[in-house]
């Protein structure tokens, strides 16, 4: 087996399995004695599925040696919690479903494995993916491999400390209001949130419908292209998948780069942003200059209405999502109760943890009779004008710049306390899943040792033209080649 | 005082679709319990439902049978709540834009005169599972075959004044949505349900009185009788100074009264808002073109045409179109038999009702075929069979011995006719009885009945009646 493998890029693995350098077999063993060796510190899993992974990829190495393999044979990844794998445990980071073995594959596991990909386990997250520092799991909090003491950011916190720390060379995620490239920008790694209705939800535990959007956290763009050509595509089963043929996105990023304007939102630079992390994203935009792009200063009204807006629609989504989860079918049951208003309660009350709670109460008081119009109504009209702008501002420009997050990874438990500091950390991600945009975050720069991301957001559909940026960004930078310190192959 | 009844009536139509609204589920009635319901049913983690568009086509067209507006685009609400039997914790349904609108239909009223009932709205929603509170020793059992079945809820403005036109509405609608074929209106297995809104005022009185919501009224009759108790018992309320009371109340059909549901129920907020996994619906103007030629015959047209060209009266008319069945049953017979279209309601309703009732069958069952009824006609008409004979051939076509010529032949039942047989009988009779034949020329008219009744036994009921009458009379009297 070569040395260093941790250092490989998932397309790097593709192309060593093809090539016939090492088998899956060995593979994904090497990853599973990373994770032996490696979760205990971040507990980036909820489950490994150890035996399932090796025999996936003994099938694997027959197909590739019957030269029947996809894109995808034999590469170890690893699912968040949210997606359903049939015969697998899928929790959501809940106790509501600790005991919940799914009955069968969301279309993004389906597609995947039909891709190749074996699966490694299912990586911890956010409580139904609501928070955004995976503290709410109910398996605990994830542990950022660049320092322990802090968060890999959440929702998909699991997935992102996963990748940083090379436990496996890719991951899905999930991403409603930044859930994907929060942690992608606290874990130094890239992460992709698709297009709304780019990726079927089919399988996704719902958190806020209209917002939930599954992509990729990986270590490169190139990475996150030939993972989402797999991912994406119409799925008949989910209403609001869209229609559209998938680019080839793999080959499309490689192609020559053409010049574009990248818009910069001053909205973003606000006096939340630290200053070395500002600093860092200012860097970034010259080397987009130094390509050749043109940088222009915009600016986006009612962008400043976002986190409002977000925290009344998704709470109210979800509060109507989470009522499938009452005990009755499948799932945690209280025991011991004396009717019906019991069972409900004791086992809500049990199953949910204190932020779900809490977005499930806020949900259903803005649904209420005599609030419905002035919060959900309202924040639906201001969801609609913060929708129409960034469409005015994408006929001036071809993508928009700027911090994922307005600092870099903060302590466990320091915002535990303040729910509302707790959702400003995504004032800068909100807004392009309120409009259904493809966003992503990769690495732009260390701040006192500690990764920070820049975010680029295209309009609808314009995947290819937000990775090629990615991946021409990376060809410049070696930010995202960063190993966080103690978990380089050598410390084994 | 003089009261007036108001009654506003929500029928809940099932839609004979191949699955569920929002599955691929059967929809098949009276599988064993949760054997008809998928993952999407059973509201799992990531399911997401997908919407059946036959259900909408069959909506459209109710609306179209009802001169209603089709929305271009309508969307789908969830109601929330919980309950055991409701698998997501909400009801998928249509709150603020529902797909049919602004319609109306006719009913007859027993005066002869017509009345027009505007239909407020009607739209597309899941059914709920069932819940059963027998027989698991203090536990309730759930059934959610019937969970995500397709409904079509009929929402009428408060138009009726009375149980009878409530009655008349109901039975038009279930006339009209078999008709439409979207719906079997199946009453015993739910399929046809109906909930009436009901209060009384002052007559001349502009303002509404306060309305109670009866349910359970899963028959014609009950919908009329639940109306007629209701409205005496609001009506002795106010009249002792009462106030009636909003809620909902339970039609008891073996106490014949209506009582407030167990239990006080608590003012329900469902939180109503727009289902976020389904795409609102938009109908255009092509997809309804295609479904208003896809539509049949409508009641009301074929009632018209039946008065018209089947010359049929009013009231004989309704019978038939009330059942489609029975009507396309006499079409066929009319039609066959050249148009001898009382005739055909003859056999329809004598005959052909009494085999039915006592085999208890449907007319879509008839053991009768329309056309060997109608060849059963001809053959009456042009004197191969005599009207006695008819029956007998009507019950050997009910045993299914063959077709109507088949058992004339086969049975040798064709009507003599011919006179010279029958003065060959007439004589045989008349020698054998000499005694009589004296008796008659004595004066003793009455024994002419003896004669012929002999002579008909003696041809087995075969020979003309009239024929015969008049060889025996001339007979006699030439000895």
């Amino acid at each position: 087996m070569e040395k260093e493998i941790n250092k490989k890029t998932l397309t790097q693995l593709a192309k060593g399995l093809r090539q016939g350098q090492f088998s899956s077999e060995e593979l994904t063993q090497y990853y599973l004695e990373r994770i032996d060796l490696f979760n205990g510190k971040i507990n980036a899993f909820i489950t490994v599925t150890r035996e399932e992974a090796i025999q996936q990829a003994r099938a694997a190495d027959k197909a590739l040696a019957a030269g029947k393999s996809g894109p995808l044979t034999g590469v170890p990844i690893a699912h968040k919690d949210i997606f359903c794998t049939r015969g697998i445990k899928t929790s959501c980071g809940s106790k509501m479903l600790d005991n919940f073995i799914s009955p069968y594959d969301a279309t993004v596991v389906k597609r995947l494995k039909d891709a190749g990909a074996i699966m490694v386990g299912k990586t911890n997250m956010d409580e139904f993916a609501m928070g955004s520092s995976n503290e709410t799991s109910f398996y605990g909090p994830v542990h950022n491999p660049w320092d322990h003491d802090r968060v890999p950011g959440g929702s998909s916190g699991g997935s992102a400390a996963a990748v940083a720390s090379k436990l496996v060379s890719a991951a899905t995620g999930t991403d409603t209001g930044g859930s994907i490239r929060q942690p992608a920008a606290f874990s130094g790694v890239t992460g992709v949130k698709p297009t709304y209705g780019r990726v079927s939800r089919y399988g996704m535990v719902a958190f806020a419908s209209s917002l939930d959007q599954a992509g990729t956290l990986t270590q490169t763009a190139e990475d996150a292209a030939l993972l989402l050509e797999s991912m994406a595509g119409f799925d008949r089963r989910d209403s609001t998948s869209l229609n559209e043929p998938v680019p080839a996105y793999y080959d499309a990023i490689h192609e020559p780069w053409q010049n574009l304007t990248i818009g910069v939102p001053d909205n973003f630079f606000d006096e939340g942003l630290d200053p070395d992390n500002a600093q860092a994203v200012k860097d970034a935009l010259k080397i987009f200059e130094k390509l050749g792009a043109k940088i222009k200063d915009v600016h986006l009204d009612h962008l400043d209405l976002s986190v409002p807006v977000y925290y009344v629609v998704a709470p109210a989504e979800a509060s109507s999502n989470l009522s499938r989860f009452d005990g009755v079918r499948f799932g945690h049951r209280s025991k011991n109760v004396k009717n019906l208003n019991e069972f409900y309660m004791q086992t809500r009350g049990e199953g949910f943890g204190a932020e779900v709670k809490r977005r499930i109460l806020t949900g259903t008081y803005v649904l209420s009779a005599g609030y419905y119009d002035a919060y959900y109504l309202q924040a639906q009209k201001v969801r609609k004008l913060i929708s129409n702008e960034f469409m005015r501002i994408f006929s001036e420009v071809d993508l928009l710049a700027g911090p994922t997050t307005p600092t870099p990874a903060f302590k466990i438990g320091q915002k535990t306390d303040n729910p509302v500091e707790m959702y400003l950390n995504d004032i800068y991600t909100i807004g392009a899943p309120l409009a259904g945009l493809p966003a992503l975050s990769v690495p732009c720069g260390l701040v006192q040792g500690l990764p920070v991301g820049l975010q680029l957001i295209a309009t609808h559909l314009d995947e290819t033209r937000l990775l090629k940026a990615a991946h021409y960004f990376q060809k410049e930078t070696d930010w995202h080649l960063h190993i966080p310190p103690g978990y380089d192959e050598r410390e084994r | 005082m003089e009261w007036e009844v108001v009654v506003g009536l929500e029928i809940h139509v099932q839609l004979s679709t191949e699955s569920k609204i929002f599955s691929g589920s059967s929809v098949r009635y009276g599988a064993p319990a949760n054997t008809q319901a998928n993952l999407v049913d059973l509201g799992y983690p990531g399911v997401l439902p997908v919407l059946n568009q036959q259900a909408v086509h069959m909506a459209i067209k109710f609306g179209l049978a009802t001169q209603s507006e089709i929305s271009a685009r309508s969307v789908f609400a969830r109601k929330n709540y919980f309950y055991p039997d409701l698998p997501k914790g909400y009801q998928i349904s249509q709150y603020e834009l529902p797909i049919v609108r602004g319609g109306h239909i006719n009913i007859s009223l027993d005066d002869g005169g017509n009345k027009t009932i505007r239909i407020t709205r009607a739209h597309l929603e899941e059914d709920a599972g069932k819940s059963l509170h027998d027989d698991f020793h203090g536990l309730s059992g759930i059934d959610l075959n019937r969970a995500g079945i397709p409904l079509l809820e009929i929402v009428s403005e408060p138009d009726m004044r009375s149980a009878l036109e409530a009655g008349c509405y109901m039975r038009k609608i279930h006339t009209l949505v078999r008709y439409l074929g979207i719906s079997d209106g199946n009453m015993q297995e739910g399929s046809f349900r109906c909930d009436a809104n009901v209060s009384v005022r002052p007559k001349n009185e502009d303002k509404l009185g306060v309305r109670t919501e009866l349910k359970n009224l899963n028959s014609f009759r009950f919908v009329e009788k639940a109306i007629d108790f209701e409205v005496e018992r609001q009506i002795s309320v106010l009249e002792d100074n009462g106030q009636v009371v909003q809620e909902t109340r339970l039609y008891d059909s073996e106490k014949n009264e209506t009582r407030p549901m167990r239990g006080k129920e608590e003012a329900n907020d469902y939180r109503y808002f727009p289902d976020p996994d389904l795409l609102p619906v938009v109908i255009d103007k092509n997809l309804i073109d295609q479904l208003r030629r896809e539509l049949p015959e409508l009641p009301d047209d074929k009632w018209e045409r039946f008065v018209a060209e089947y010359k049929l009266s009013p009231s004989e008319a309704s019978v038939l179109i009330s059942n489609q069945a029975s009507a396309d049953y006499f079409e066929v017979v009319a039609e066959a038999s050249s148009g001898r279209a009382k005739t055909a309601l003859n056999w329809m309703t004598g005959s052909l009702a009494a085999a039915l009732n006592r085999e208890d069958l449907a007319i879509e069952k008839s053991k009768v075929d329309p056309i060997d009824l109608a060849t059963l006609i001809n053959r009456t008409e042009d004197g191969t069979l005599s009207s006695k004979l008819a029956k007998t051939v009507f019950e050997a076509l009910w045993e299914g011995e063959g077709t109507t010529d088949e058992i004339i032949q086969t049975r040798q039942l064709q009507q003599i006719t011919d006179s010279n047989a029958i003065e060959n009988l007439v004589e045989k009779v008349i020698g054998a009885h000499p005694e009589q034949a004296e008796q008659f020329r004595s004066g003793k008219n009455k024994v002419l009945g003896f004669f012929v009744g002999q002579v008909m036994k003696a041809c087995e009921g075969k020979a003309n009646p009239e024929q015969v009458n008049s060889i025996v009379r001339s007979m006699l009297k030439a000895q």
